[in-house]
């Protein structure tokens, strides 16, 4: 009990840390020497300046910020509700909070893959940051699928 | 004793004003316009002096990135000179009052090559001197959004709609037990009600 218990913790905390990552580091794209989004371009020469601040780069730093708000929530209500549910209760809030937090990066990971060519100049590649993004969607969604299937045991 | 008070006083009055019989003249600091519209570049004075009849306004361009300033206009002589070789060619107009110390000029149909510096210089004879004052222009495609605004927007509301919901869901909460609270207040009501009655009658 207690296995599975630190187990799904453990889960959560790596989607939350994988999000936090993916949003601080500003590497979603690299060229030869430049990495550029969310919040800043840098080159490796000179200093880094502000990115830019089109809508759809503005959309993708907002939902990246609402999924890990959202993760921290569903962590918080998690520890709530394992010491409130009645015995054979589904987490039912701390999986749906962790299903939206999932489903926010997957819609922030796309918007960036579809508007990315407008700002971005030609032979750009994506950086780890983005990749980060894409693997923390399904750990979330994971994770939050099994908070609405597991039932409180004693 | 009076004789040299006054001869001071005069002194004085003369000393001072000179000094501060500088003209000043006023300009924005920026302003912004998009592409294609028309924008009023304001200009007047303040002077000591009387405005006179010799007046004169004159704006100089220098686009940015340039070193040489071009003069695009000059009021004097109460008539108005307009650039007619230059890139303002066709494009300006004068919109000032120059009896209420107004030398406006509207610049029509901006380009995005419109971008650079515009000073006004005016004069006011006798007073003449003074430093010229600019304000730059910024020629814009389309408005550009500030950063952050669409972000703490999107952020903001949804919040928003998460916080209404959870009052909402206590409110019908709420709600529902006090209905559920007052219905078991009349049916206990009720019942005590047939109970005296029933004593009555087998009395």
């Amino acid at each position: 009990m207690l296995l599975l218990l630190l187990g799904i913790i453990f889960l959560h905390l790596a989607a939350l840390v994988l999000l936090f990552v993916s949003t601080i580091v500003s590497v979603w794209t690299t060229g030869e020497s430049t990495t550029s989004d969310l919040w800043t371009n840098c080159t490796t020469a000179t200093t880094c300046i502000p990115a830019s601040t089109g809508e759809w780069i503005q959309s993708v730093q907002a939902v990246m910020i609402l999924s890990i708000i959202f993760s921290c929530l569903s962590l918080f209500l998690f520890f709530c509700q394992l010491f409130t549910l009645q015995k054979g209760g589904r987490f039912f809030l701390t999986g749906t909070f962790q299903i939206l937090a999932s489903l926010f990066v997957m819609s922030g990971a796309i918007i960036y893959t579809v508007m990315s060519k407008d700002w971005v100049p030609e032979g750009n590649s994506f950086g780890y940051s983005y990749i980060l993004a894409w693997v923390a969607f399904p750990l979330a969604l994971i994770s939050g699928l099994i908070y609405v299937i597991l039932r409180k045991r004693e | 004793m009076l004789t040299f008070l006054a001869l001071t006083s005069v002194a004085l009055l003369g000393i001072v004003p000179e000094q501060s019989q500088a003209i000043v003249i006023y300009t924005g600091w920026e302003r912004h316009a998009l592409v294609g519209s028309d924008i009023r570049l304001s200009c007047s004075f303040f002077s000591w002096r009387w405005t006179s009849e010799d007046v004169t306004f004159s704006w100089t361009y220098r686009p940015d990135g340039s070193r040489d300033a071009i003069s695009i206009f000059h009021y004097t002589g109460g008539a108005a000179y307009l650039d007619n070789k230059g890139p303002f060619r066709d494009r300006l107009e004068f919109v000032g009052n120059p009896g209420r110390r107004d030398g406006s000029i509207l610049l029509k149909n901006l380009e995005l090559s419109d971008n650079g510096t515009f000073t006004c210089d005016a004069k006011n004879p006798p007073d003449i001197v003074g430093r010229p004052s600019s304000v730059r222009l910024l020629v814009f495609e389309k408005v550009p959004i500030q950063a952050g605004v669409i972000t703490g927007a999107i952020i903001g509301v949804v919040l928003g709609l998460l916080l209404l919901i959870v009052v909402i869901y206590y409110l019908m909460r709420f709600l529902v037990a006090r209905r559920v609270f007052s219905l078991s207040v009349s049916k206990h009501g009720k019942k005590k009600k047939e109970g005296s009655q029933q004593r009555q009658i087998k009395v």
